[in-house]
């Protein structure tokens, strides 16, 4: 196979539109997806290009139909049995072809598992560059080009890259922070069937096994609500109590690095820079000080709530609302009122 | 089983400061340490060698001081460290370093795996692997939980969003390493004084190496840097004030319910 190059004095002016490219495993389509073509659908605009939205698989009618009833102008479905799942392989042979032949300037992908595995791989085959985790993404309003923006260094710096003398202009969008396509008013999406060209032998690694997760998964990452405990838990049965506020407001246990290293919790849970990123709507965070590497991994939460006895404590910066107190009362307090107003909405 | 794994020597990010007037960060005095999803990378290569045999070689891009984290890899155990270092290849974008590192991969020759992690602290990519399996011309596996060598084939666990998948790759294959993957292992005092006293670290530069100069270094990046800024927090913190504890608890879920989060 011959190696793709950059910088080769291409034409830049035969490549339009905006693409995006849908994620749907198992049938099941990701919310990444709807925000892809939001944000698609804004860039299109500005630039007074088409939008269109590719799918990869086969048997994904449910999908496509639901898809069809968002605002794009062209839904191109690759449709091909050995689609059906996912590979590495398979999905960049067919993107590869489709893409140098429909020519896009612009080119989004969902920054999830899958999507960082095909991008990076696309976009060598391609010849261009690409863009990781995009929190942002506009037009240079001087020459059309595309502005990606993106936090490096765990969110202690914001880097806007470009992409000047190769298309598409690639990147992969960080779930859950673009905004959701609309629906259309009335009728439905253009779709477009298209049967790329594939075979076997074009897929080296072979998909075994689909495990399912497991159910009770430590699942800090898709939580909704984060309740994450650290030093001023004092000893480890203090978990006991995050566990029952995370279980009352329906969310995941957290915990900070000092209670992992100290053994009272396993490091499944930790937050930070070297723990999991999480985003969650709330985090709530009690008895944790706030060290650079614990806010690195929650300070994209929406809604940061900080308990803490003492008053000073950095984490009081960075959160929306604060109380200052002992997390062994303020905690219990909430349970109880949390579990109460429940009640009362229930009966209402 | 021959192994390689490529590293990369990133600044402790915890201890990053950055120069809020230029929006640059100061490295002067943050300690730099072997990235921790390469480490679980080492660590995987270490344990596929003593478990079937062969070596393993680690290799970085960087400038002298990357040397340290190559000795430390030694020190857990690598057999052998190669330094890709020249002028020529400074402000590479991943598409400019994953082309040093196949060319100097194409010179190292056979090899059974390539393992990589997933991501790097400072960058957060996660792109350097893929694009270097793309331009050796090998499958990859990424987000590798779990790895077994059975005959002539890999399985790997892969972390899915959604459950997880396991895949089988025939060799030569890149891995990519997250934290699940294993427990890297602290070196012995004995194995790190070695590697410093002991053991060589090869340099090679652009003349060891078969590279395409149009496609590396600042020029040869196909991304640049447009800009880079501090974020600007643009949130208000309110410091709920109550007499006691349960009135706080409730004040605060009435802000929380206000906002339609509980």
């Amino acid at each position: 196979m011959k190696r793709a190059k950059v910088n080769q004095g291409e034409d830049l002016q035969e490549y339009k539109d905006v693409y995006v490219i849908g994620e749907c495993l198992d049938g099941r389509l990701h919310p990444v997806t709807l925000e892809l073509m939001g944000e698609g659908r804004k860039l299109a605009n500005q630039l007074k290009r088409h939008l269109g939205v590719i799918l990869l698989g086969d048997g994904m009618d449910e999908a496509l139909e639901h898809l069809q009833d968002y605002d794009a102008d062209v839904i191109y479905h690759l449709k091909h049995p050995l689609l059906k799942d996912f590979s590495t392989e398979g999905y960049v042979k067919v993107l590869n072809d489709f893409i140098r032949g429909n020519k896009p300037e612009i080119l989004l992908i969902g920054a999830t598992s899958y999507g960082r595995d095909i991008a990076p791989r696309l976009a060598g085959r391609l010849g261009t560059g690409l863009t990781a985790d995009c929190t942002k993404l506009e037009i240079d309003p001087a020459d059309g080009k595309l502005l990606q923006t993106r936090p490096a260094f765990g969110g202690n710096l914001m880097a806007t890259i470009i992409c000047p003398k190769n298309r598409p202009q690639m990147s992969t969008v960080r779930p859950g922070v673009m905004e959701r396509a609309h629906k259309l008013a009335e009728g439905k999406a253009h779709l477009v069937t298209v049967i790329p060209e594939l075979e076997p032998k074009d897929i080296r690694v072979a998909l075994v096994e689909k495990k399912p997760p497991a159910k009770k998964q430590v699942n800090l990452i898709d939580a909704r609500v984060v309740v994450s405990g650290g030093r001023g838990l004092k000893t480890p049965e203090g978990f006991r109590l995050i566990e029952e506020l995370a279980d009352v407001l329906g969310g995941e246990v957290g915990s900070s690095r000092a209670c992992v290293d100290a053994g009272w919790i396993s490091h499944a849970h930790q937050v930070g820079q070297t723990g999991t990123t999480v985003r969650p709507e709330i985090y709530i965070a009690c008895g944790i000080s706030g060290a650079i590497q614990h806010l690195a991994g929650m300070s994209e939460a929406d809604y940061i709530v900080a308990i803490n006895k003492d008053p000073e404590a950095p984490i009081f910066n960075v959160c929306d609302y604060g109380i200052v107190g002992d997390l062994y009362e303020i905690l219990p307090a909430m349970i109880e009122d949390y579990r109460k107003r429940k009640e009362e909405a229930n009966h209402a | 089983m021959n192994s390689i794994v490529c590293i990369k020597q990133v600044p402790n990010t915890n201890e990053v400061r950055i120069n809020q007037e230029t929006g640059t960060l100061i490295r002067d005095g943050v300690p730099s340490i072997i990235n921790p999803d390469d480490r679980n990378a080492i660590e995987g290569a270490l344990k596929i060698k003593e478990e079937l045999g062969g070596t393993v070689t680690v290799i970085t891009m960087g400038p002298e001081q990357a040397k340290a984290a190559l000795r430390e890899a030694m020190a857990m155990g690598a057999d052998r460290a190669i330094l890709l270092s020249d002028r020529a290849f400074a402000g590479s974008d991943t598409w400019a370093t994953a082309t040093i590192l196949a060319a100097a991969l194409d010179k190292i020759g056979e090899t059974d795996l390539i393992f990589c992690g997933r991501q790097a602290i400072d960058g957060d990519t996660a792109q350097v692997g893929p694009e270097l399996a793309e331009f050796l011309d090998i499958p990859q596996v990424t987000y590798a939980k779990e790895v077994v060598v059975e005959k002539d084939k890999v399985r790997v666990t892969r972390y899915g969003e959604s459950g997880d998948y396991i895949m089988e790759a025939p060799m030569p294959v890149m891995l990519t390493a997250i934290r699940e993957l294993n427990e890297p292992r602290l070196p012995h005092v004995r194995s790190i004084i070695e590697a410093w006293e002991k053991k060589d670290i090869e340099v090679w530069t652009m003349e060891d190496l078969t590279i395409d100069p149009t496609q590396i270094g600042l020029k040869g990046s196909p991304t640049n840097v447009f800009r880079s800024f501090v974020p600007v927090r643009e949130k208000q913190s309110e410091i709920i004030q109550g007499n006691t504890p349960r009135e706080k608890a409730a004040l605060l879920l009435d802000r929380l319910s206000s906002q339609k989060l509980v």
